[in-house]
């Protein structure tokens, strides 16, 4: 039994720690934060830094340009973002769209996308909601006919920015994934809750997109690439929870009330053991998500849906119930705990939100349960 | 990472598999092991102790002096796994050898190790452990029962509750109170006992369950010679913590249904909407799914837990997180079983209700297993304070001699 991570990936976490403390302050964070509608949504001195330190291309093979480690080095890299609430565009492009083209992708693709993320040359996005609730087939309007789509995709995290998009589209009867190339195409800034990452409405008219993965595949291939980038969002909401928790068991053994700590007291001490048992679920069942999505186990559906319920419910805890630990000044714009509270919204989302996760945990235990 | 053993663990999961195949039954349901009587349950026991002692599989990690094998922690944890897949008759000795025997062997006399551990390890011989009193529980320093001095010999007054396997056991140790005169803390000393001494009166406890898995034990004019003292005198407090980090590592497991027995349930019951069965039910099927979270957060946390004994590592109080998610999910499923199952829910006659009333028996335990071994709240308190760092409440017992303590009722 080796349910750790690695000698060697451990220190890759604690230098990413100390490059993310150093490049990504919250000063740096609160710099997108507060940035003008309309200007650069990214911290693009970090973006450099982190392709330049290999980040970006840690799990694509090197006939790709990329380092050629595997996931298990991702998930590392993944809590230490999601410590910091990096500004940066890793997920959708790192997450997404790279899981997307290594998944599905001719070796053409590939070959012409993959180098120039490893590089911070190109920055992807998955495009996948078009209204409130859950997507679902018969409601997508969005269509690709082989070799342009056509509809309106909203929100896209990082569709602002980015130069490509993967897109799920109605194809025929079914539907499929298509790729799209973002220069020219109208796109629109959505202001969001969490406005650290960029947000946009993107309107395909008759846009030129090649497709990814086979026609008619195109919901089964979005279903495995939201399974992936689940594990690996897992570890950035572990990072943030995490985080939230460090930021409250600090504020309570500084802050004094009726002459005491407050982290003496059994209300907040007990609150605090609530927000570390959550976080170490959320842990424990992200840690067995990166051993599916490394080793292609075939429990990696529900370990997914697991590191993902969990990671959703640990963060959200521990963002909300930091806030309550810090009071009054929590809840000021000067005080960073809105930055996590703000950041676990979008991640629990982002690749749809937890009942839906739930509802598919549910179904791929009855299919287990049934082989 | 991966889920494999090591040459050397593999070697020694197939000799614990060979044993326990040749000596053990299979899991049993908990309606046979009702109907057996309690004397032959016992007999079975200790006749299985004895061959595991004789095996070499009863004091895997003990040192050999002691008729161990002086193996590594993991070694013991993969025994257990094995052992878990059989029927259970090991449970009357793991309060003596996980908690009372390690501390009769960090602190009794070579003559006396030599008569007493040996015993205890083939089964020949029970202990209990008498710390809890009535106005005792999570806060065990502030106990009464008093020891005096007398002679060569200790005269002990008082009593202790709930203590397992009290009315089977041969041998206790006791932790009492010597000098009401000081702090809580510091008037403390620990002594064993022979649980057949005069003056000893066991009484088995009514559970709300209806059960009695646990007693009450009173102690009039107890005799006990100061030879059987664990410890220096007034120190008893220091051997207390020793018994009790042994049973942070002696306690875990999830005991009753959990959410694959909640499905089984769910697949045969309607829904609520009257519409299809449970298990096709939105809200039952996320709540399924955080038990479902829980129980993975539980076992793979089990898993880091043994990489680390696996690595030498010793585990810390992270620990104590198994019981709080184990018992609030028993709590919780049991309670949604038996809404589930409607107005039939209140039927706990184990003939009629579904699934041999599983969870009408558990939903009676659950609230037991919360307070057990560690309240909830002395648990998050350990985990706030031991792993968070955070300062202890303000004490009002600092610098107090026990006497003058308020007691209440």
């Amino acid at each position: 039994m080796n349910f750790d991570f690695s000698d060697d990936q451990k220190s890759l976490k604690d230098q990413a720690r100390k490059v993310l403390t150093d490049k990504s302050s919250t000063k740096a964070v609160r710099a997108v934060l507060g940035r003008k509608t309309g200007t650069t949504s990214y911290d693009t001195a970090l973006w450099k830094a982190v392709a330049e330190l290999g980040w970006l291309g840690i799990a694509i093979p090197e006939e790709y340009g990329g380092v050629g480690l595997g996931r298990l080095e991702l998930c590392v890299l993944a809590e230490e973002l999601g410590r910091a609430v990096a500004p940066i565009p890793f997920a959708s492009t790192v997450y997404f769209a790279t899981e997307a083209l290594l998944l599905a992708g001719s070796d053409a693709q590939k070959q012409k996308w993959l180098p120039k993320i490893a590089s911070g040359e190109a920055i992807g996005c998955f495009a996948l909601s078009e209204g409130p609730g859950a997507p679902k087939p018969e409601a997508m309007t969005t269509t690709f006919d082989g070799a342009a789509l056509t509809g309106a995709k909203i929100p896209v995290t990082d569709g602002d920015i980015a130069h490509f998009a993967i897109v799920l589209a109605k194809e025929g009867g079914g539907a499929s994934l298509a790729i799209a190339e973002l220069g020219g195409v109208t796109r629109s800034e959505v202001k969001t809750l969490d406005p650290t990452r960029g947000h946009a409405k993107i309107e395909f008219a008759k846009t030129k997109a090649e497709r990814l993965g086979k026609a008619g595949e195109g919901w089964e291939l979005a279903e495995q690439v939201l399974d992936r980038a689940a594990v690996l969002l897992a570890f950035e909401q572990v990072g943030g929870a995490q985080a939230c928790l460090d930021m409250a068991v600090d504020y309570a053994k500084n802050r004094y009330a009726f002459s005491r700590q407050i982290g003496s007291f059994q209300a907040i001490k007990h609150k605090l053991a609530d927000m570390y048992v959550a976080t170490e679920v959320a842990r424990s069942n992200a840690y067995y998500g990166a051993w599916a999505l490394s080793t292609e186990a075939p429990e990696l559906p529900l370990a997914a849906a697991a590191a993902r319920v969990a990671a959703c419910d640990a963060y959200h805890l521990a963002a909300k119930e930091n806030i309550q630990t810090h009071g009054g000044m929590g809840f000021t714009w000067e005080v960073d705990c809105h930055l996590f509270y703000r950041r676990a919204k979008l991640l629990a989302v982002q690749a749809g939100s937890p009942g839906v996760w739930k509802e598919k945990l549910v179904r791929r235990l009855e299919l287990k349960n049934a082989a | 990472m991966d889920f494999n053993d090591t040459p050397e663990e593999a070697a020694f999961r197939a000799e614990a598999r060979k044993f326990l195949e040749a000596n053990l039954a299979p899991k049993s349901g908990a309606r046979a092991q009702a109907e057996s009587s309690e004397s032959d349950f016992m007999k079975r026991c200790k006749a299985y102790q004895k061959k595991k002692a004789e095996a070499g599989f009863a004091g895997i990690t003990w040192q050999k002096e002691h008729g161990g094998r002086a193996m590594a922690p993991i070694f013991n944890v993969i025994f257990g796994q094995e052992e878990a897949k059989f029927e259970g008759l090991s449970g009357p000795f793991a309060i003596g050898l996980g908690m009372c025997i390690p501390t009769m062997i960090a602190f009794a006399s070579e003559d006396q190790k030599k008569r007493y551990v040996g015993p205890a390890l083939k089964g020949d011989e029970i202990w209990c452990q008498l710390f809890s009193e009535p106005s005792a529980g999570s806060d065990v320093a502030g106990l009464k029962t008093r020891a005096v001095k007398d002679g060569d010999d200790w005269v002990i007054n008082g009593q202790k509750v709930w203590t397992s396997g009290a009315h089977y056991s041969d041998y206790g140790i006791l932790l009492v109170r010597t000098n009401p005169d000081v702090e809580k803390h510091k008037g403390l000393t620990m002594f064993f006992l022979d649980m057949k001494s005069p003056g000893v009166e066991v009484r088995p406890i009514h559970q709300m369950s209806g059960g009695s898995n646990f007693n009450e034990v009173y102690f009039t004019d107890v005799r006990i010679p100061d030879a059987q003292r664990l410890g220096e005198v007034g120190q008893g407090w220091q051997v207390a913590l020793v018994t009790l980090m042994n049973e942070r590592l002696a306690v875990g497991g999830s005991p009753g249904p959990d959410y694959s027995e909640a499905m089984e349930l769910a697949r045969r019951t309607p829904a609520p909407s009257g519409k299809g069965t449970l298990l096709q039910d939105q809200a039952f099927r996320a709540q399924l799914a955080d038990w479902f979270v829980s129980a993975e957060g539980y076992k793979l946390g089990r898993f880091r837990t043994i990489t680390a004994l696996s690595k030498g590592q010793t585990p810390g109080p992270e620990s104590s997180i198994g019981k709080i998610l184990n018992a609030n999910r028993l709590q919780d499923i049991t309670n949604a079983a038996i809404e589930a199952e409607d107005h039939f829910g209140i039927i706990s006659d184990d003939a009629i209700a579904p699934m041999d009333a599983v969870f009408q028996q558990s939903y009676m335990w659950a609230p037991g297993l919360r307070i057990a071994g560690g309240t909830d709240e002395i648990l998050k308190n350990i985990i706030a304070e031991r792993v968070l760092g955070l300062p202890q409440d303000v004490r009002v017992d600092k610098g107090v001699a026990y006497k003058d303590l308020p007691t209440g009722r």
